[in-house]
């Protein structure tokens, strides 16, 4: 049932990040991402969504370095990313929203944004200040330990801090993971609004009508591998893939 | 008495805390028990020696049983110290890390290497006990029953006056809060862009050069042995521990109070159960908050 669809040409030739027949896992030879391949174009928002234990989550950990990679290939511009380490991976440029635990707790807002300009010399200032107007919101608390912000605040604190380095890429694991609904929208409104900044923003999603409403492009994992892909509008009106993954008919929103 | 025995106690405390800041810190971001960590006391005491004999203890000074030069033997063996912690992590730590060794797998490596590291001491310099001066010292008398040396005082300053330095570092220093991004979440440190293996370095180097202060402010007060370290193992891991790992005024708080206590215990105990007394503190401690008394959770 593989298709992919013509439109993915296009972005091919512009793609900032491209992976091709990644297998990971992790446990040496019982993968868990089976021969995945997808590409991130400029500016484009693309959304990866399937089934749980379909290897989502590993995808993104095995492009951030975090699980080692067992075959394939997976570049950053022109730059393979394979068998770097994490810090490695981000200094090449990618921005990892982690899904669980992707805010220091124990820091303050301001702490936790200038751990995430680590990397970043003379232009932190400067940066901390471009956060700030982004996400006003955490201005206004940046004296604050993170673990006082609502789980919306926390989210936005994750995405401004994964943005100090102005990465490439930016990769959110289930960015509405635990989100008032309410939230859910305003999460995938501003990484749209982001998208059309001309970040390119690759997400993986367990709320696949909601990513699919406001992403641009999006790829149906199932079994470690490519199910479907093509544009977001074309999948979600897909009968097959309603049926399937959108729990229509029989109301299954995740949590 | 019992305000001689508080103020005893404020200054064991100081160099309880010391060790115990290091050993926070190490449990913290190495994830594991070092139980090697006391011998960074006992081996800064004994470097320390070893360049007192190089350039001499100087003459007193204000009222001290040393000069200017015990401070720089003081220093200079407690960064050879923090080098040297960073040389064992090299040589026995992160070879295991590298394995994926589980952490008490970590802690017997530790409890070898305090062993080795305790006995090349004794084969240096034999089991007896050495002074840095050989100048007395009398208390002062501050108020009724209340007895100050000014050896003590100068410990006490410069122990806090590290603490201080420290506190800023951590706080305001790029790599001091990259310590403590390390100290809550590695994977998402590493996402950031921080080198584990850097942020570990800089840990080993601050609590084997703590810890040797302790060491050397321990010998002074008053001599140099070799289980100087090993005696005060179980107090800094008490005070660790009491104040709540991973938090350094906890480290400061929980030093002090041990070292309070064990001194009040001694008004109404034999010296012989003064080793029961850390246990005592870390048994309530761990009943009532484990967390420790400064100590935060993550979540």
């Amino acid at each position: 049932m593989s298709a992919p669809a013509s439109s993915t040409q296009g972005a091919q030739d512009a793609a900032v990040l491209r992976v091709h027949e990644l297998v990971a896992g992790y446990v040496k030879g019982m993968p868990i991402v089976k021969g995945a391949s997808l590409q991130v174009g400029a500016g484009e928002l693309v959304a990866i969504i399937g089934p749980n234990g379909a290897g989502k989550s590993t995808l993104m950990k095995a492009i951030a370095g975090l699980v080692t990679a067992e075959s394939g290939q997976i570049a950053l511009r022109s730059a393979s990313l394979l068998g770097l380490s994490p810090d490695q991976i981000m200094r090449a440029g990618l921005g990892f929203v982690p899904q669980t635990g992707n805010v220091f707790a124990t820091l303050t807002i301001h702490e936790n944004l200038r751990v995430g300009g680590y990397l970043l010399g003379a232009e932190l200032t400067q940066r901390l200040e471009r956060a700030y107007t982004m996400f006003p919101a955490l201005a206004a608390k940046r004296r604050d330990k993170a673990r006082t912000l609502s789980g919306g605040q926390r989210q936005m604190l994750a995405i401004a801090r994964a943005l100090m380095t102005d990465p490439s890429v930016l990769m959110l694991d289930e960015p509405s993971a635990g989100l008032a609904p309410m939230m859910v929208q305003e999460v995938f409104e501003s990484l749209h609004r982001l998208s059309r900044q001309g970040v390119s923003v690759l997400m993986v999603e367990q709320n696949a009508k909601g990513a699919l409403q406001h992403s641009d492009r999006a790829y149906i994992l199932v079994e470690g591998g490519n199910h479907l892909e093509g544009p977001a509008q074309a999948l979600l009106h897909d009968p097959a893939v309603g049926a399937a993954f959108l729990g229509q008919g029989r109301r299954r929103e995740a949590a | 008495m019992i305000l001689q025995a508080l103020v005893d106690g404020v200054f064991t405390g100081a160099i309880i805390s010391l060790g115990a800041i290091g050993l926070s810190l190490t449990l913290q971001i190495m994830r594991f028990a070092n139980f090697a960590h006391a011998e960074f006391m006992t081996l800064g005491g004994y470097l320390a020696l070893a360049i007192v004999w190089m350039i001499g203890p100087g003459s007193p000074t204000l009222g001290l049983t040393f000069g200017w030069q015990l401070l720089v033997a003081a220093l200079l063996a407690s960064a050879l110290a923090g080098l040297m912690a960073w040389g064992l992590d090299l040589l026995v730590f992160r070879p295991l890390r590298r394995q994926g060794a589980a952490s008490l797998v970590l802690v017997f490596a530790a409890f070898g290497a305090a062993l080795v590291l305790r006995h090349v001491l004794v084969l240096i310099w034999g089991h007896e006990s050495y002074f840095y001066t050989r100048e007395l010292q009398m208390g002062v008398m501050i108020m009724p029953g209340m007895r100050v040396m000014p050896d003590q005082v100068f410990i006490l300053a410069l122990a806090v006056l590290l603490m201080v330095v420290l506190h800023l570092f951590l706080t305001f220093h790029r790599t001091g809060i990259a310590m403590r991004a390390m100290a809550e979440s590695p994977a998402l440190s590493q996402v950031c862009g921080i080198r584990v293996d850097s942020v570990m370095r800089t840990t080993w180097i601050i609590s084997g050069f703590m810890a040797a202060m302790a060491g050397v402010f321990s010998a002074l007060t008053p001599q140099l042995h070799p289980e100087l370290g090993s005696n005060m193992l179980l107090s800094v891991f008490a005070a660790a521990i009491f104040g709540g790992v991973g938090s350094l005024p906890g480290a400061v708080l929980g030093g002090l109070l041990v070292g309070i206590s064990e001194n009040l215990f001694l008004l109404v105990a034999d010296p012989g159960y003064k080793p029961a007394m850390p246990f005592l503190l870390l048994l309530a401690v761990l009943c009532l908050r484990p967390q420790g008394l400064l100590g935060e959770r993550s979540s």
